[in-house]
Formats: structure tokens, C-alpha cells, sequence
């Protein structure tokens, strides 16, 4: 009895937890995309926003083999079109390299303890000129312009 | 050509030309049905003019290295990465001097492709020698099998790279002739414009498999010579004048 008694005890202390992490995931989840990004002002990303946390390292990598080797430059899954939409620009309007632990990819990365060395050569912000059109076919893909205003964090709050 | 590019022209001054292009990346892979190549003009090449050196280096970010504290600077010209080097031959009988721009010489059968342990070293389609950084891993076999001298090797941590030009410690790298220009269908290097630019007009860069190209013309009219073509490598860049 006593012990049946522990035994639900422990199986609600346990839902009652998985809840609590699901709802802390998804809040967390809901935190990755940054004020202050061009991202944050649109609605989706370059694929479903499920599909782009699972899969998003598969569709860069193949996305790495094409471009190289077969030159293609019209995709929406390009390492340069993350950056351009995902990089938060401070106050100032300085763009904060996207790898950092505090920033979009470096934020989730640091939390999920996978290393990346592809900023040891890929531009962590965009940089230079053809950085525009690197990133062009990523912003059709979803239909906005790449002009899409980026808010500075803290700007109109 | 799977690249479908509204590239126009404008002359602004003689020998000036301003390039408009309206974005349109390539859609589909790179075929053999273009080999990319150059063809120099040795006579037109002048004595002291780095210009397309120059303009090579800011092209692809080659301008960001700095020499590390407490190296020598005769260190650091060997150690430094260049894509192009100007090169003055001399002819010791007749003392008559030639300069010639060098760079990867885009080989048809790539002595630093046939080396590469990890098939990271490889001919594009489309006749561009190039390296897969992502499968580099800095061995440098490729350096010694290069005949030319045309390769350079990445030793200290980057930064502040371009976004068109991802380069980093630890990779072999070298002229890829402009290779994100090809694939947003641009019409030439950046080597062949800053070289009209200045005056001299002494490189052409085009389609060797194109009959009707500006560089087949010019291959079909003016005498030209691989360099060490003893080696049969049949290079995509051709030199005249030597
Ligand atoms: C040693 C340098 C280096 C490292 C490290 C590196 N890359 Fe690259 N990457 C390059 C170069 C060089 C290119 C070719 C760029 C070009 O030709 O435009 C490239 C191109 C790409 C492209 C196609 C261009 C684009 O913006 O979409 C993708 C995608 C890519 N890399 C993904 C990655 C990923 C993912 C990583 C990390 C796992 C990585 N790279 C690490 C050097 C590197
Ligand atoms: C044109 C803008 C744009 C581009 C380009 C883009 N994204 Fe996104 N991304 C977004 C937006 C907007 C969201 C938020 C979607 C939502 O609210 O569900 C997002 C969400 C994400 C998420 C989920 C974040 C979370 O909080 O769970 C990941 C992961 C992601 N993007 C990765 C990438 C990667 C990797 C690339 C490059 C291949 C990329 N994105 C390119 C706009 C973009
Ligand atoms: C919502 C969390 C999240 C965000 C945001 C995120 N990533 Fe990831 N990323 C992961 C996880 C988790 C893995 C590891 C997956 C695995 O190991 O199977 C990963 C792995 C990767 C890998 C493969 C690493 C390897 O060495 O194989 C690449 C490349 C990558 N991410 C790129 C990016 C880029 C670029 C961005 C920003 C545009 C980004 N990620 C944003 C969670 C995220």
C-alpha cells in the first residue's frame, strides 16, 4: 500500500518534470532566434522550423558538397544565408559574430555541447562585398527581401 | 551555359569599364562543356606593375594576413599566401627580360590532384583547380607536386575573413580563377580587370572550349606556349611571348 503510494508519488513527480522540462524547451526553443536579427522580424525560417533544428547540420553540409564541387549558388541552404538572417546587430548596429555563446548559433550549440570549426574560415558576420548576393537565394527562398529591417536590440521597446 | 546572366557594360573613360551584374547564382552543377582558362600577353606585361597582384589579394581576402610579431619579413614573403606572383625571367645570352603574372595554371591532368590523400585537391567540371577546404588536411603533398610554385599553405589563426572567401589555418589554398565570379555568372577575375585597368591589357580570361571566345581568337592568332610543357599537364593558362 505504502508502497504503491511511493510508487505514483514518483511516477507524477516524474510527469510533472518531463512537463517542466517540455515547457522549459520550448520556452528555451522560442529564445534562439534574436532580437535584433533580421529573423526575428519574419515568420519561418528556410525550411519548417522542426525540420531546421534537426536537420539543419545535414542540410548545410550537403549544401557545402554542392556549392564546392558543383558551384551552386541558388540555394536557400547556404552557410552565408544562416549568418545574413540570423546575425543579431547590438545597439550600435555592429553585427556580433554568430558563433558566440551568446548569439544564435553559438547560444544553442553551447547549450547542446557540439563544437563547430567552421567559423575558424567562414565569415562569422557578413562581411566584404558579395556577401549580399551569397545570401540572396536564401531571402527569396522565403520570400522577403533581403532588406528586411533589421532591429537593433532595444530599439522600439 | 546553366548560368543565366543579365550582365551589362558600361564604358565609362577608355580602359574603363563598370560591371552591373543582376544576381543570378548558378542553378545547376558546373559542366565540361566550358574550360575556364587565361591567356597572357608577355609583351603587354609591365616591369614593376602589381596590379593584378594587387587586386588578386583584395578580391579574396589575401590582404587581411599580417606578418606575425617578431618574424623576419624575408620569413614572412616566403610564408604568406599568394595566389599570383609576378615572375622576371631573364635570357642570359641575349639579357632580353620577360614578366609574366604566375598563378595555378589549371591543369588538365593535376599532378596535386593525382597526390592528394583525401580528394581534397580537385578539377571542377568546368576545368577549375581548386582545394575542398572541408576535406583538407593540410599535408601539403600538393605544394611539392606543383611544378609552378602555385600554393600556398594557411599557418596562423584568420581572421575577419570575407563572406565570398572562406579561408583558414591548417588548408592549402590557390587561385580558383575567381571561382564565386563564375558561379554568379560574372564575365571575368579580378586579375584580368585591375590588369586592363591599369593600362595594359595583358590578360584575357574566357571559355577554351568556346570557338566563338575572346580567348580562342586570340589563341588561334598569336603564338602561345604552356609553361613546362614538357610536363603535358595541358594548362588552362597560356603565356605568349616566351
Ligand atoms: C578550412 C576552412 C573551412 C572550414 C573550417 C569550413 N569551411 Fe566551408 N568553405 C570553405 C571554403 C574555402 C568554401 C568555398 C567558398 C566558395 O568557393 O565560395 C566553403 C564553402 C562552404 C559552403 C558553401 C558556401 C555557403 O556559404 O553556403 C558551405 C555550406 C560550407 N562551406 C559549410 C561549412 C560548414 C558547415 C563547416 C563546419 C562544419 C565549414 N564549412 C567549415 C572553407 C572552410
Ligand atoms: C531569411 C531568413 C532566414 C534564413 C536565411 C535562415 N533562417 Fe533560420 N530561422 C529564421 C526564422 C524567421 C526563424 C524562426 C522561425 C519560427 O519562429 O518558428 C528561424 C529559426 C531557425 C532555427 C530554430 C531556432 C529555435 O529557436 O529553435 C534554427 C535551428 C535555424 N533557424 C537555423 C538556420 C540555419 C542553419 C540556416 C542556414 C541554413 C538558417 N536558419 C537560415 C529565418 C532564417
Ligand atoms: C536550436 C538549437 C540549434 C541552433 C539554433 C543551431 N544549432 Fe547547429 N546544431 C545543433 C545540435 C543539437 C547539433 C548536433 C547534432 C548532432 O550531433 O547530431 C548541431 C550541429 C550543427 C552542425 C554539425 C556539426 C558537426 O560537426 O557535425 C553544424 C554545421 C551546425 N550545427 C550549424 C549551425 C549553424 C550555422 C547555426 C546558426 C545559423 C546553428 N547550427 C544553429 C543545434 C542548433
Amino acid at each position: 500500500m505504502a508502497k504503491a503510494a511511493v510508487r505514483a508519488g514518483l511516477v507524477a513527480v516524474g510527469l510533472a518534470w518531463v512537463l517542466a522540462a517540455q515547457v522549459v524547451l520550448a520556452a528555451d526553443a522560442k529564445t534562439y532566434v534574436l532580437e535584433g536579427s533580421k529573423a526575428a522580424a519574419l515568420e519561418s525560417c528556410v525550411e519548417p522550423t522542426d525540420v531546421m533544428r534537426r536537420k539543419h547540420m545535414e542540410l548545410i553540409k550537403h549544401q557545402r558538397d554542392e556549392t564546392v564541387h558543383g558551384g551552386i549558388r541558388s540555394s536557400k541552404h547556404s552557410l552565408a544565408g544562416c549568418v545574413e538572417c540570423h546575425i543579431r546587430f547590438d545597439a550600435d548596429h555592429a553585427p556580433t559574430p554568430i558563433h558566440q555563446k551568446d548569439e544564435f548559433c553559438g547560444a544553442c550549440h553551447a547549450f547542446t555541447a557540439v563544437n563547430l570549426n567552421c567559423f575558424d574560415c567562414h565569415a562569422s558576420v557578413p562581411r566584404g562585398p558579395g556577401a549580399e548576393l551569397a545570401s540572396h537565394a536564401a531571402f527569396q527562398a522565403v520570400g522577403v527581401d533581403r532588406s528586411v529591417q533589421s532591429r537593433a536590440d532595444g530599439e522600439d521597446h | 551555359m546553366g548560368v543565366a546572366a543579365g550582365v551589362t557594360a558600361a564604358v565609362v573613360a577608355p580602359g574603363v569599364v563598370l560591371h552591373s551584374v543582376t544576381a543570378a547564382p548558378r542553378s545547376e552543377a558546373v559542366t565540361s562543356d566550358v574550360r575556364w582558362g587565361l591567356l597572357i600577353d608577355t609583351a603587354k606585361c609591365a616591369d614593376g606593375c602589381s596590379a593584378c597582384v594587387d587586386a588578386c589579394d583584395r578580391e579574396n581576402g589575401l590582404n587581411l594576413q599580417s606578418k606575425p610579431e617578431g618574424a623576419s619579413q624575408e620569413h614572412w614573403d616566403d610564408q604568406k599566401a599568394v595566389w599570383i606572383r609576378k615572375v622576371k625571367l631573364q635570357d642570359n645570352q641575349t639579357g632580353r627580360v620577360t614578366n609574366l603574372p604566375m598563378m595555378c595554371q589549371h591543369c588538365e591532368h593535376p599532378p596535386c590532384v593525382d597526390v592528394c590523400p583525401t580528394g581534397a585537391s580537385f578539377k571542377r567540371a568546368d576545368g577549375i583547380v581548386m582545394v575542398d577546404r572541408h576535406t583538407c588536411i593540410g599535408c601539403r603533398y600538393c605544394m611539392m607536386a606543383c611544378p609552378y610554385k602555385a600554393r600556398s599553405f594557411i599557418h596562423k589563426v584568420m581572421e575577419d575573413q570575407l563572406t565570398r572567401v572562406p579561408r583558414g589555418k591548417g588548408c592549402v589554398e590557390s587561385c580558383n580563377l575567381c571561382v564565386h565570379r563564375r558561379d554568379f555568372g560574372e564575365e571575368s577575375t579580378a586579375c584580368v580587370d585591375a590588369c586592363r585597368e591599369a593600362g595594359h591589357e595583358a590578360i584575357v580570361f574566357g571559355d577554351l572550349k568556346d570557338p566563338e571566345s575572346t580567348i580562342r581568337k586570340h589563341l588561334a592568332e598569336m603564338a602561345s606556349r604552356q609553361i613546362r610543357e614538357d610536363l603535358s599537364l595541358n594548362t588552362g593558362v597560356r603565356y605568349s611571348g616566351i
